[in-house]
């Protein structure tokens, strides 16, 4: 299913609900992205392979800038979900030709993102919150691995 | 045979030592059927499962909650033997139940962050590590009987 359809599997509402929650990650972006990154290469060693020119311990520099670069790409897109392709374009073209993360990992890491909300907003991160940010993430992904062949 | 280290062991009871059950199981099962809509085709009987608040709010869903939370405790009680403590409940939901196992998979993951909203900080990306090992083993465990 193309990245344009995932996105409009969300509601009005839902997009709403992502973008107010991205909005105020904003001020912490740095915290959750190192922690979902974090959690990820705990769980999924094979993950850091694509990290080994890189500090990746806990609080370094590297994990922290890393994880407020990717926060921020994902907030941003929050902002304005239909137009996911057109914000992507960039990193789209970097996953593609330069990264070629393989797009399993994408799924790891969104996992990881939303434990680490889990742990982040608690009680906050309801069912529906949850459902929206899956999709959402999904649809992220999607759209992020488009240019790979 | 799965090995666990002395760290896993300690950090899997830690975490349902301190679990309330008969709140989380209702609440990863709940989850789960509203964030992963497809698995309440297994929950036909349950009654009213139109919206999020009727499926947090169903009493059936709770009730089924809590026996899978206290299922596990077994897995816990057993972690050298997980295959063989599970080998019932896996003829269960194979010839009796009809559960696709991919399912297993989508309620440990709702769990795992169910968990993490509770324990909030103190889950760390090592608890993490250790919880979703043991849990994927007892996915694992209960597609054994599978045929």
């Amino acid at each position: 299913m193309g990245p344009a359809r995932q996105a409009a599997m969300l509601s009005k509402k839902e997009k709403e609900l992502i973008a107010d929650i991205w909005e105020s990650l904003t001020p912490v972006a740095e915290d959750i992205g190192a922690d979902a990154l974090l959690r990820m290469f705990a769980s999924y060693p094979g993950t850091k392979t694509y990290f080994s020119h890189l500090d990746i311990s806990p609080r370094s520099a590297h994990l922290l800038s890393h994880g407020k670069k990717i926060v921020l790409a994902i907030a941003e897109g929050a902002q304005d979900i239909g137009q996911l392709t057109v914000t992507l374009a960039p990193l789209q073209t970097l996953h593609a030709y330069q990264l070629r993360i393989d797009p399993t990992n994408f799924k790891l890491f969104s996992h990881c993102m939303l434990v680490a909300l889990a742990c982040h907003m608690g009680e906050d991160f309801t069912p529906v919150a949850h459902a929206a940010m899956d999709k959402y993430l999904s649809a992220f992904a999607a759209v992020l691995s488009e240019k790979y062949r | 045979m799965v090995e666990w280290t002395e760290c896993e062991r300690a950090t899997i009871k830690d975490i349902f030592a301190k679990l309330d059950y008969d709140s989380v199981g209702p609440a990863a099962l709940s989850r789960c059927l509203v964030v992963y809509p497809w698995t309440q085709r297994y929950f036909s009987k349950f009654g009213n499962l139109y919206n999020a608040a009727a499926i947090m709010g169903n009493p059936n869903v709770a009730k089924h909650g809590k026996i899978i939370l206290h299922d596990l405790e077994r897995g816990v009680k057993n972690m050298d033997n997980l295959k063989e403590t599970y080998a019932d409940l896996s003829v269960l939901h194979s010839e009796k139940l009809h559960v696709d196992p991919d399912n297993f998979k989508l309620i440990s993951d709702c769990l795992t962050i169910v968990v993490a909203s509770r324990m909030g900080k103190a889950f760390t990306g090592e608890v993490q590590a250790a919880l979703q090992k043991f849990l994927a083993v007892v996915v694992s465990s209960l597609g054994r009987q599978y045929h």
